[in-house]
C-alpha cells in the first residue's frame, strides 16, 4: 500500500499522524510562548520581533499553511479516530465502567481539544485576522516607531527608526479586557492538560516509551505543561492585575489611563 | 470379536519406525488434496495434527467446542515436556527415555510406541522451537533443561510454568496459519455427537454447533478423534470442566474398543476440596515436595486443631516414617495411597478430614522465607488466592486428585483403531504411557502423535481409499446418526425431572471416588457397579434440562456428557474389577507387596483389556491384546 | 489461621445479570439472590450454584463462558462491578473469590462488551476475531520436519524472557473489554513481539506486522488512546510497552515496505 494511503487509513497509521502534528503543534506553542513573553521588556522586543516575522513574507505564509495543516490533520485523525473507536464499543454501555489507570488528562482529551480549537479560532480571530476586538487589533493602532535596534541572538530584526505595527500596545489592550483574559486563561489551561496526555502518548505511538523512563518522561511532561502554563498565564495574569503596566509613552498606556474604566488597576501611573 | 492386530513391524526395536516409514504406503502429492480429514479437538495432538496434514495438502477440516482451539485443556499444563536431547550431557539417550517411560508405566504399554515415542521427542523440541515456542534459556541463549520424577537426568524442557500453554499456542500458531492459507476449515463451538461408519469404515461425523443448536454431517476419508482424556468422570479434577469422553464414548458405541480404562493417575499434590460447591481442583507443582514435609497429627482429636498448637512431638510426617530413603519425595501414585490412608483412619486435616499437611516450617528456618518464596513465590500465591491462607505461616493444606487417564481407545501402531479409519491422538487413545505416566510426558506424546506420527501413517490407510471415493454426507448411514443425535437431545429437552445434570455429575464423581479412586477393592467395585446403573437409570427418570435446542444451552451439553460419563465410569469399574493386579495408576488392595507397592501378575495379566460394545444393557466384551516385552526384562517397580 | 478459616460465616449477595437470549434480541438487567454463599467458592461456583437454582425452578440458567477454572484458557469473560474478570489484580474471573464481596453487596455482571465480540447469549460472546488476527500472521512459517537442530538457533535469555512475557497472553478479550475505545492493541502486540523479539520470527516480521494490523482494523476493534486500561486489567499483567514496540515495528515496516526495491521490478519507475 503507498504510504500515505496506508498512514491515512489504517488505525496505527491515523495515530502516527495525530503524534507526529501534535509534536509539530508542541514545538510551536512552545516557540510562541517565548516569543510572547517579550511583552515583558521594552516594547521595541515584541514589536521588533513581530516585524521581523511579518516581514518573512511567503515564508510566513508558508509556516502558516503548515501549521494549519498540521491543526487539520491533527482534528481530522482525531474526529475519525473517536468515530471509529465509538462504533467499536458496540451497541450496548456498560451499566458500570470504573476507571483503572487512565490519567484524568487522558480522560478529556476530546472535552479540551475542542475548547483548545474554538479558542485558537477566537485567538486567530483576535491577533492575526483582527476580526474579534478590531479597535484594539495592530492596524487600528497608531504603528510604533523603532527607539532602538531590535537585534536576537545578534540577529538584526529591526533597525532603529523602523515604523512597524503595535502588537505590544494590542497585547496589552487586548488583555484588559478581563472575559477575553480569562478565557484565555482556562482555554491554555486547558490546552497544557491536553498536552499533558499528548506528549507521554505520542512517545507510546511512535513507539519510543517503554517502563524503563516511562515514570521520568512522565514527570518531564507534567514539569513541561506547568511551566507552560504558568508561563502563558503570566501574560493576561499580569495585565489584568496590573503587575504589568505598559511602558510609557506607549499608545497602550495612553489609552488606559484615558478610559480608566476598561480596568482600573492598568491605569495607575 | 473385534481383531487387535498391533501392526507392530518386525526388526530390532530401534529400526522398527525407520523400517515402518520405509514401507508403509504413500499417498502422491497430486492425490492427497483429494483426501478430507476430519479432525476432531484442537489440542496440543488435534492442532498439530490438523496443521501438518494440510501442510501436506490434505483437505483437513478441524472440529472443536471450544471456541478457539487455543483454550483446549493442554494449555493447562504446567511443568515441561520431555526430549531425549542429551543438551546437558549427562547421558541421556533416546533409549533411556523410552526405558524411563516404559518403566514408569509399569510395564504395561507396548515397546514399539513408546520407543517411537522417545525417538520423535527430540524433533518436537526442533519443532517447537522454529515456531518461537519462548522455551526456558540459559545465558548463552541455549535451550535451559530442569529433571522431573521418574527420570535421573535433565531432559525436561519447559517455559516457566506454562510449557502447555506455550506448545499448544505454538500449534495453534501453526494451525492458524494452515486455516489462513485455506488448508484447514476450522469449526469452532462445535461438538462432535457421533460418528458415521459406511461399510465398517469411519467415514464422518455428526457436529452440534454449540451457539445455535445447528446439528450438521460431515463426511471425510478418515476421522481422526484428537478429544482428550476422561477424568471428570470423577467430576472432580484437574481437568478443565468442560473437558468430556463424549466423542470417545461415541465412537466406542460405534465398535472402536476402548482400552484399559481403569488406568488412571491420580497426582498427590492438589488443593483439597473446600465444600459441596466445589467445581474444580487444582494442581500445586510436585515440585514443592522438595522443600515441603508433608504430616497429620498422630492422635484423631488433634486433627481440627490449629496445625500450630500441634507440638511436634504429636505430628506424624509419615511418608518420612514409612518410606524411610525417598521420604517426602515418593513417587506420586505412593505418596497419594498414603495420604487417603492417613485420611481414612480419621487423622485427616481441614473442614473436611480430607488433608494433609505440607509444611514449610522446617524449610523457612533452614533456608530463610526470601529463598522459599525465590522458589515457590507463584505457587504460595496461587494457594493465597484459593484458601486465602498464608502457607509461609500455615502449613498448606494438600490431597490428591485425578489429573490423567493412561487409558482410552485402542490403536495399532498406526494410531488406528480397530475401525479402519478411525484415528486417536494424545490422551484419547491408550498407546504409550502403559498403567501411569511420568510426569513431561503428556506434551510430548500428543504433539509426536500429531506432528510426526499421524501424517505418515494415515498415508498407509488413505493409499488403499480410491480418491474421490469418499461417501457424500446425505447417505443412510449418516441420516440415522443425526436422527439419532436428534433423538438424544429431544430426549433430555422433554424430560420431566427436577435435578440439574450436576447434582448427578456429583454423585457419579463421589461413587467413582470412594470404589474406584486411589485404591480399588473387589467388593467395592461391585458395589460400584451396583450404583452406577441405579443413578443411570435415575439420571434419566429424573434429569432435568431447560432451555431450547435451538441456541446456546449449556445444561444441553452437559446432559448429554454426563450421560456418557456415567457409562463410562461403569466400563471404568468393570475394567477395574476384572484386572485382578495392581499397577501403575490401578491399585487393587488385594493385590499389594508388604511394603504397600503395587503387586503387578505380570502371568495373567500382561495384556491390553479392549473392551468392546455389545449393545444398550449388556456386558461389553473384554478383548486383549498381550504384551510381548521382546527387548526389555519386566521387573518390579520399586521406589524403596 | 485453620480456626480462624472454619468460622468465617456464609453469607448473602445480590447478582444483577445481563440476560440476553441471542445475538439479536433485547437484553436487560434481572436481580437474582445469592443466598448461603461460602466465601471460600469461587465466583464462577457461586453462579453454578445459582444456576442449579434456576434449573430447579424452571428458569434458564445464567450462560457463562468457562472451562479450566485455572486462569489459563482465557475462556471466563464477565466484567464484574464494570472491571472485567472482576476484582482483583492479574487473575481471570475463574480465580475471583467470594471472599472479595460481603453480606448484602450488590454485584453488577454483564459481558465482556465490544462490536468486534458479538453476544451469543447472556454474558457469553464470540472472540473469533482474535483467531483471524492470529490466522491473517501470528504464526512463524516453518514446516513440520523443517526445523533445524533447536540449539542451532540460540536466543539470548533476556529476550526470551521478554518473549515469554508477551506470550503468556490467554487470549481472553479483557484489554478490548476494559479498553473505552474496545482497542485490541494489547493483544495484537503481546502476539507480534513474542515473535519479533525471536530470531526465528525475523524474517516475516514486517509481512506480520502489517497484516496482523490490517486484520484488527478490519475487525472492527477501536483505537489505542493509550490509557493502560488493557494491561491494568490483564490476567497475565502483560505491559502496555509491547503496544509502544508493536507501534514502532508497525511504522518502520510500513516505510520499508514503502522503499525497499522490489524483486523482479523491471525499471525503477518512472
Amino acid at each position: 500500500m503507498n504510504l500515505l494511503v496506508s498512514l491515512f487509513k489504517t488505525s496505527i497509521g491515523k495515530k502516527f499522524l495525530m503524534a507526529l502534528t501534535g509534536l509539530v503543534m508542541v514545538g510551536f506553542v512552545t516557540g510562541h510562548l517565548v516569543g510572547n513573553l517579550q511583552i515583558f521588556f521594552q516594547p521595541d522586543r515584541i514589536n521588533g520581533y513581530a516585524h521581523f516575522l511579518q516581514a518573512l513574507g511567503p515564508v510566513l505564509w508558508a509556516i502558516r499553511l503548515f501549521l494549519l495543516v498540521c491543526v487539520a490533520v491533527h482534528v481530522w485523525a482525531a474526529v475519525a479516530l473517536t468515530l471509529e473507536s465509538r462504533a467499536a464499543r458496540g451497541p450496548e454501555a456498560y451499566a458500570i465502567k470504573k476507571w483503572l489507570s487512565a490519567t484524568v488528562a487522558s480522560r478529556y482529551m476530546r472535552l479540551s481539544g475542542i475548547v483548545v480549537l474554538a479558542f485558537l479560532i477566537y485567538h486567530l480571530a483576535h491577533f492575526t485576522l483582527g476580526v474579534a476586538q478590531p479597535g484594539t487589533f495592530k492596524t487600528a493602532l497608531p504603528e510604533w516607531k523603532m527607539l532602538e535596534d531590535a537585534r536576537e541572538f545578534g540577529f538584526p530584526l529591526a533597525a532603529k527608526g523602523d515604523v512597524v505595527h503595535d502588537v505590544y500596545s494590542m497585547v496589552f489592550l487586548g488583555f484588559a479586557n478581563p472575559v477575553v483574559s480569562i478565557f484565555y486563561i482556562i482555554a491554555v489551561g486547558l490546552l497544557s492538560v491536553h498536552m499533558l496526555h499528548g506528549i507521554d502518548s505520542l512517545f507510546q505511538t511512535i513507539g519510543w516509551r517503554s517502563a524503563k523512563w516511562s515514570c521520568l518522561l512522565r514527570k518531564v511532561a507534567l514539569v513541561y505543561c506547568i511551566v507552560y502554563f504558568l508561563g502563558n498565564l503570566a501574560i493576561p495574569g499580569a495585565i489584568l492585575t496590573g503587575i504589568a503596566k505598559p511602558a510609557v509613552g506607549t499608545y497602550a498606556a495612553q489609552k488606559l489611563a484615558a478610559s480608566p474604566a476598561a480596568t482600573s488597576s492598568a491605569v495607575q501611573p | 470379536m473385534a481383531k487387535l492386530d498391533s501392526k507392530t513391524p518386525s526388526g530390532p526395536l530401534a529400526d522398527k519406525w525407520q523400517k515402518h516409514k520405509t514401507e508403509i504406503k504413500l499417498v502422491n502429492p497430486a492425490n492427497k488434496r483429494k483426501y478430507e480429514i476430519i479432525v476432531v479437538g484442537g489440542g496440543l495432538a488435534g492442532s498439530s495434527a490438523s496443521a501438518t496434514l494440510a501442510e501436506l495438502g490434505y483437505k483437513v477440516k478441524n472440529f472443536v467446542f471450544h471456541d478457539s482451539p487455543r483454550r483446549a485443556h493442554s494449555i493447562a499444563a504446567q511443568g515441561g515436556i520431555n526430549a531425549a536431547k542429551n543438551y546437558q550431557n549427562d547421558g541421556d539417550s533416546v533409549h533411556r527415555l523410552f526405558y524411563d517411560t516404559l518403566k514408569g508405566g509399569d510395564y504395561r504399554a507396548r515397546e514399539s510406541n513408546v520407543h517411537r515415542l522417545a525417538e520423535v521427542s527430540v524433533n518436537i523440541i526442533d519443532q517447537c522451537a522454529a515456531q518461537g515456542v519462548p522455551f526456558a534459556r540459559e545465558y548463552g541463549g541455549l535451550l535451559a533443561n530442569r529433571s522431573f520424577g521418574g527420570a535421573q537426568v535433565s531432559r525436561t524442557f519447559y517455559a516457566r510454568g506454562q510449557t502447555g500453554q506455550q506448545l499448544l499456542l505454538g500449534a495453534y500458531s501453526a494451525l492458524s496459519r494452515m486455516v489462513g492459507q485455506g488448508g484447514v476449515e476450522l469449526h469452532t463451538n462445535s461438538e462432535m455427537l457421533d460418528l458415521v461408519l459406511v461399510d465398517g469404515h469411519a467415514k464422518g461425523i455428526i457436529v452440534r454447533d454449540l451457539n445455535t443448536g445447528a446439528i450438521t454431517r460431515h463426511s471425510a476419508d478418515a476421522v481422526i478423534l484428537a478429544t482428550g482424556g476422561y477424568g471428570n468422570v470423577f467430576n472432580l479434577s484437574t481437568y478443565a470442566r468442560q473437558s468430556n469422553a463424549t466423542a470417545i464414548w461415541r465412537a466406542y458405541k460405534r465398535g472402536a474398543c476402548l482400552a484399559n480404562p481403569c488406568y488412571t493417575q491420580i497426582h498427590p499434590t492438589c488443593i483439597p476440596v473446600s465444600g459441596d460447591y466445589q467445581s474444580k481442583l487444582t494442581l500445586m507443582s510436585e515440585s514443592l515436595r522438595n522443600d515441603g514435609r508433608i504430616w497429620v497429627p498422630k492422635k484423631k482429636e488433634d486433627a481440627k486443631k490449629p496445625p500450630a498448637s500441634i507440638p511436634e512431638a504429636d505430628r506424624d510426617y509419615y511418608l518420612e516414617r514409612i518410606y524411610p530413603s525417598f521420604g517426602n519425595l515418593a513417587p506420586r501414585d505412593v505418596s497419594s495411597r498414603a495420604a487417603m490412608r492417613m485420611c481414612d483412619e480419621g487423622r485427616g486435616v481441614g473442614e473436611t478430614g480430607l488433608g494433609v499437611y505440607l509444611d514449610f516450617a522446617d524449610a523457612i528456618s533452614r533456608l530463610g522465607e526470601p529463598a522459599v518464596r525465590e522458589r515457590y513465590g507463584n505457587l504460595f500465591d496461587i494457594y493465597h488466592e484459593i484458601t486465602a491462607e498464608n502457607a509461609y505461616k500455615t502449613p498448606m493444606r494438600i490431597f490428591p486428585a485425578v489429573h490423567y487417564t493412561m487409558g482410552g481407545l485402542w490403536v495399532d501402531y498406526n494410531l488406528m483403531s480397530n475401525i479402519p479409519g478411525l484415528f486417536v491422538l494424545g490422551e484419547a487413545n491408550f498407546s504409550d504411557h502403559g498403567a501411569n505416566r511420568l510426569g513431561a510426558s503428556a506434551l510430548m506424546q500428543g504433539l509426536a502423535d500429531g506432528y510426526f506420527v499421524i501424517p505418515y501413517t494415515i498415508g498407509d490407510y488413505l493409499a488403499g481409499q480410491k480418491p474421490g471415493s469418499r461417501p457424500k454426507a446425505d447417505g443412510a448411514e449418516f441420516k440415522q446418526a443425526e436422527q439419532n443425535v436428534q433423538s438424544m437431545t429431544e430426549k433430555f429437552l422433554a424430560n420431566k425431572g427436577t435435578e440439574p445434570v450436576s447434582h448427578f455429575h456429583k454423585r457419579l464423581g463421589k461413587i467413582m471416588w470412594e470404589h474406584c479412586g486411589m485404591a480399588r477393592t473387589k467388593a467395592g467395585l461391585e458395589q460400584a457397579l451396583q450404583k452406577i446403573p441405579a443413578l443411570r437409570e435415575e439420571f434419566q427418570a429424573n434429569v432435568k434440562v431447560p432451555g431450547s435446542a435451538a441456541t446456546l444451552n449449556q445444561s444441553l451439553e452437559q446432559a448429554g456428557r454426563v450421560a456418557d460419563f456415567i457409562e463410562l465410569g461403569e466400563l471404568l469399574c468393570r475394567d477395574a474389577l476384572t484386572r485382578e493386579e495392581s499397577c501403575g495408576g490401578h491399585f487393587r488392595e488385594e493385590y499389594q507387596h508388604p511394603d504397600g507397592e503395587c503387586k503387578r501378575d505380570d502371568e495373567h495379566y500382561a495384556h491390553v483389556a479392549a473392551w468392546e460394545y455389545q449393545g444398550a444393557g449388556k456386558t461389553p466384551l473384554r478383548n486383549t491384546e498381550p504384551l510381548n516385552y521382546e527387548f526389555t526384562k519386566m521387573s518390579v517397580r520399586s521406589y524403596k | 489461621m485453620v480456626a480462624e478459616h472454619s468460622v468465617k460465616k456464609n453469607f448473602s449477595v445480590t447478582l444483577r445479570v445481563w440476560r440476553q437470549a441471542g445475538p439479536n434480541q433485547p437484553g436487560k438487567f434481572v436481580d437474582y439472590p445469592a443466598t448461603d454463599i461460602s466465601p471460600d467458592m469461587s465466583f464462577l461456583e457461586m453462579l453454578d450454584v445459582v444456576n442449579d437454582g434456576l434449573t430447579k425452578i424452571g428458569d434458564e440458567p445464567i450462560a457463562f463462558a468457562h472451562d479450566c477454572r485455572e486462569g489459563i484458557c482465557g475462556t471466563c469473560s464477565c466484567t464484574i462491578n464494570g472491571k472485567p474478570h472482576g476484582p482483583g489484580k492479574g487473575i481471570a474471573t475463574c480465580q475471583v473469590y467470594m471472599r472479595s464481596f460481603g453480606e448484602g453487596d450488590v454485584i453488577v455482571v454483564e459481558p465482556f462488551r465490544a462490536r468486534a465480540f458479538p453476544l451469543i447469549k447472556d454474558l457469553v460472546t464470540n472472540r473469533e476475531a482474535f483467531d483471524k488476527i492470529q490466522q491473517a500472521g501470528g504464526f512463524i512459517s516453518v514446516r513440520t520436519g523443517a526445523a533445524p537442530d533447536a540449539n542451532s538457533i540460540p536466543v539470548p535469555k533476556e529476550d526470551a524472557d521478554l518473549a515469554m512475557d508477551a506470550a503468556s497472553c490467554i487470549g481472553c478479550g479483557a484489554c478490548v473489554a476494559a479498553c473505552k475505545n474496545a482497542s485490541a492493541m494489547l493483544f495484537v502486540a503481546a502476539k507480534v513481539s513474542q515473535l519479533g523479539l525471536m530470531p526465528q520470527g525475523q524474517p516475516e516480521r514486517d509481512k506480520r506486522v502489517l497484516a496482523m494490523v490490517k486484520t484488527m482494523d478490519e475487525a472492527g476493534f477501536g483505537n489505542c488512546s493509550n490509557q493502560y486500561e488493557c494491561s491494568a486489567v490483564c490476567p497475565k499483567l502483560i505491559t502496555h510497552d509491547f503496544i509502544a514496540r508493536m507501534n514502532r515495528d508497525y511504522l518502520a515496516a510500513l516505510f520499508r515496505s514503502n522503499f525497499k526495491p522490489v524483486s523482479g521490478a523491471s525499471d525503477g519507475g518512472a
